[in-house]
């Protein structure tokens, strides 16, 4: 039987280990090779970086992060933030990430996922996806969170969907940050449009939002700052869902 | 001893090259190559794939000589060979993603998609799950049967012949994800990314 995956996620910012509430308000704590080392020593089942000022500033630490991650974690690594071309998703491939996340510039350029994922194969290509209530629906909003742009979130996971995109991780703007929860209707919504694996995102607080976001249909849940902070381990982590009779690999 | 991992421009393989590296230590030599010399004076070869059934077998045909020397090093010298992902679903006579494209024919048999019941079933099948150790494989030694391994694929291989089936793991039907044939060993998930027990994998197939 297939297993929900639990997907630790460090915001990365030149090479150092960040975690914002917000996406604003950023404290600096360590170094991203050791904590991926620890999560994968915990049972992650999957790593994530995400280089949040990667848009703005210079990015080769994070291929150098990437390179020495790789070196040390034999879990999958996905890694996301700034990714603007072929040429990019082909670096960090390269430098050792297994799958690249593209969040603006899949809104900005459809083709990049449809491009990428024929040359690289879908497996590696994750369509990242920050979407904010309004109204019904959910709108999606690129650049961290910063700029809104009217599109709808259900129609455009469809379209990833359609240019073949391996999964989707969705982000709830209006949760993240907030440690009340994942957006469950949001979670439900995107995963019952799509065939392909969603990620659920932004929120979670305690162990108990962890189950939510699996029985919204998600079939993978990320968290940052729980685990970032220690207030629990990927193994407690585990451990909970197990209880609570949620498939996990222990 | 020399180990050659095939780099034939089949996609990301940076993780594939470093398990093994992390497994070989100083013991073993690691070549990452196409050189078509140093393939067939390699002790063993892997053969990682990743993306599309036809774009992996293209991306071999492009280099050339190299399946001539993948043939003979794996069916007429009968050298050990390990295919990961893409890398096993290519032994078989065919596969149908994007169009139907010839195999390697090395085990008969076709790779079709995985039949995700009516959308019940998300596909690619990606995470980990549990493999059914269902015959005796060399690359199987210490492994205990319901580990959990790391998939990401959408299609399958069917063998004609089930008896060169090693493991198998339940999703929307059981699915094949392990095979030996003599020499010629498969792996449907990535051992590269299966964390410890993965590793031994790649070290008993080191270790041969």
């Amino acid at each position: 039987m297939l297993k929900n995956r639990i997907i630790p996620c460090l915001d990365v910012k030149n090479g150092r280990v960040v975690k914002g509430i917000n996406f604003v308000d950023l404290k600096d704590a360590g170094d991203p090779v050791e904590q991926a080392k620890i999560y994968s020593d915990g049972g992650a089942d999957e790593i994530c970086f995400l280089d949040i000022t990667a848009s703005n500033e210079n990015r080769d630490t994070i291929y150098k992060v990437v390179e020495r991650t790789s070196k040390n974690c034999f879990v999958p690594l996905t890694v996301g933030g700034g990714v603007r071309s072929v040429e990019d998703i082909n670096k960090l491939l390269n430098c050792g990430a297994d799958k690249v996340s593209i969040n603006t510039a899949a809104v900005q350029n459809p083709k990049l996922v449809e491009e990428s994922s024929k040359k690289f194969g879908s497996q590696c290509i994750v369509v990242a996806i920050d979407a904010k209530k309004k109204g019904e629906s959910w709108e999606i909003f690129t650049h961290g969170g910063r700029n809104s742009t009217g599109i709808n979130a259900i129609e455009f996971a469809n379209k990833m969907e359609n240019c073949g995109a391996g999964e989707l991780l969705v982000t709830s703007m209006d949760k993240d940050g907030t440690q009340s929860g994942y957006d469950i209707k949001l979670m439900t919504t995107i995963s019952s449009n799509v065939n392909i694996p969603v990620i659920a995102s932004g929120g979670v607080g305690k162990l108990d939002h962890l189950a939510e976001g699996i029985k919204s249909g998600a079939s993978a849940v990320l968290a940052a700052s729980i685990f970032h902070y220690g207030t629990y381990s990927v193994a407690e982590a585990k451990q909970y869902l197990a209880s609570k009779d949620i498939p996990v690999r222990i | 001893m020399n180990v050659t991992i095939v780099d034939y421009n089949s996609g990301n393989i940076s993780s594939v090259i470093n398990s093994f590296k992390e497994v070989a230590k100083d013991k073993v030599n690691i070549e990452v190559t196409s050189d078509l010399n140093k393939i067939k004076s390699s002790d063993k070869v892997v053969l990682p794939g990743q993306g599309s059934f036809k774009s992996c077998v293209g991306a071999l045909k492009d280099i050339k000589g190299l399946v001539d020397t993948l043939n003979d090093f794996a069916i007429n010298n009968k050298k050990p060979l390990l295919g990961i992902c893409v890398g096993l679903q290519m032994f078989a006579d065919v596969g149908y993603e994007e169009k139907e494209t010839k195999g390697l024919g090395w085990i008969p048999g076709k790779v079709s998609i995985i039949d995700n019941q009516n959308r019940k079933y998300k596909l690619p099948h990606i995470g980990w799950n549990e493999i059914n150790i269902i015959k005796d494989s060399k690359i199987f030694k210490g492994i205990e049967n319901k580990s959990h391994m790391y998939f990401v694929h959408s299609y399958e291989f069917i063998p004609e012949d089930k008896n060169i089936i090693s493991a198998t793991t339940d999703y929307s039907s059981s699915i094949v994800c392990a095979v030996e044939k003599e020499n010629i060993f498969g792996t449907q998930f990535h051992p590269e990314k299966s964390d410890k027990i993965g590793l031994k994998i790649i070290n008993n197939f080191i270790n041969l």
